[in-house]
């Protein structure tokens, strides 16, 4: 069993203020403000930037290096998810006809 | 809060809990991976029951685990933490509108569940914020709903993870269903050809630069992301020079 130490409880703390100051960061203060218009228009394109920024590599990179081969069960999935998504509409469908197609490739196949 | 009966009595409180339910086998395999994650790096139950339920940010806990194992200084893993959450100061900056009528304890509770499917959940169902106090229970009772069922999928599943640690293999790659439903909810949000724009952008340089340290191609990526977008959105008038020569590739 791994033992608990103070620093690393620090460290979960600091996280969690972390959490607590990014989600809240424009609401925390009472005072009136308004975001300037070129900001206000960014928004538009900020969210699914930050979530393409984040799901991209994890699709077509492996241990920080872009993949050499087209023998990767993910690419394979998230082009079925994404297809399912723009055929029918809806979350769970894309999950699961992603992973129905991830998991015989990268369990069966080794991709 | 999701607490009061006023929210959970509320039918918006079913239908945002129903709206977060279409997506909870994604995030109930993620949660699972990250607490098999976070008891294989080494952390304690203890540690790894605390951090599920305090800091309840899957890819900033994701991030931070290599980090602690690496025993990196505690302000590089905040700082870590700070940059993959930034997404959420952009959130926060929209959701504004809709909590600011909230007392301040109220707000950052708030705050602290929504995360980003509740935002883009919530969002899509109510894309201005109300003024009348009945449609702003609602969008409460909504909100309620939604970070409820999503809070405590989360915890569940990462316990689970961290009680089946040892058994669960993480080659099977149960975590890529959260990147599945990530993507499902990044397919919702391309509904302008500028939107699409921003995620190949994004997706690009979060490629290109991913050897940035803490994480910071996410920051740059989503920069030039909203930088290109904002470029396209209103050309700047080209030079004469430039002009001509477009011409003359016409002609």
């Amino acid at each position: 069993m791994n033992t608990t130490d103070g620093w690393t409880l620090l460290v979960i703390v600091g996280m969690a203020c972390t959490t607590v100051l990014t989600r809240c960061f424009f609401f925390i203060l009472d005072r009136p403000w308004t975001l300037p218009a070129w900001a206000r228009r960014g928004l538009d394109f900020a969210p699914i930037a930050a979530l393409a920024a984040v799901i991209v590599p994890e699709i077509v990179m492996t241990q920080g290096h872009f993949i050499h081969t087209w023998q990767d069960a993910r690419l394979f999935a998230a082009a079925a998810g994404a297809g399912w998504y723009f055929w029918r509409k809806g979350v769970l469908g894309t999950i699961v006809t992603g992973m129905l197609v991830y998991l015989p490739l990268h369990l069966g196949l080794g991709w | 809060m999701f607490l009061s009966p006023v929210y959970y009595r509320h039918a918006e409180f079913r239908i945002g809990a129903r709206d977060m339910l279409l997506t909870l086998p994604g995030f109930a395999a993620w949660g699972l991976m990250t607490g098999v994650a976070m008891v294989k790096s080494g952390m304690s139950g203890f540690e790894a029951v605390m951090m599920t339920v305090l800091v309840f940010a899957g890819s900033a806990q994701l991030a931070a685990i290599p980090l602690i194992v690496a025993g990196a200084p505690l302000w590089v893993i905040v700082a870590a933490s700070a940059c993959v959450n930034l997404r959420f100061v952009v959130f926060s900056a929209h959701l504004r509108g809709y909590l600011m009528y909230l007392p301040r304890l109220e707000r950052m509770v708030t705050g602290f569940l929504t995360t980003d499917l509740t935002y883009v959940l919530f969002v899509r169902r109510f894309p201005e914020p109300a003024v009348e106090p009945d449609k702003r229970i609602a969008e409460q009772a909504y909100l309620a709903g939604n970070s409820f069922v999503n809070w405590f999928n989360w915890c569940t599943s990462s316990l689970l993870g961290i009680a089946l640690a040892n058994v669960i293999p993480s080659a099977w790659g149960l975590g890529f269903a959260g990147v599945l439903a990530l993507l499902a909810i990044s397919c919702s949000m391309a509904t302008s050809r500028l939107r699409v724009v921003s995620a190949l952008v994004a997706g690009g340089v979060a490629v290109l630069v991913y050897s940035l340290p803490l994480k910071l191609n996410v920051l740059l990526a989503i920069a030039s992301a909203v930088a290109v977008c904002l470029a396209l959105e209103k050309p700047a008038p080209l030079p004469p020079s430039s002009r001509a020569s477009a011409n003359g590739g016409d002609a």
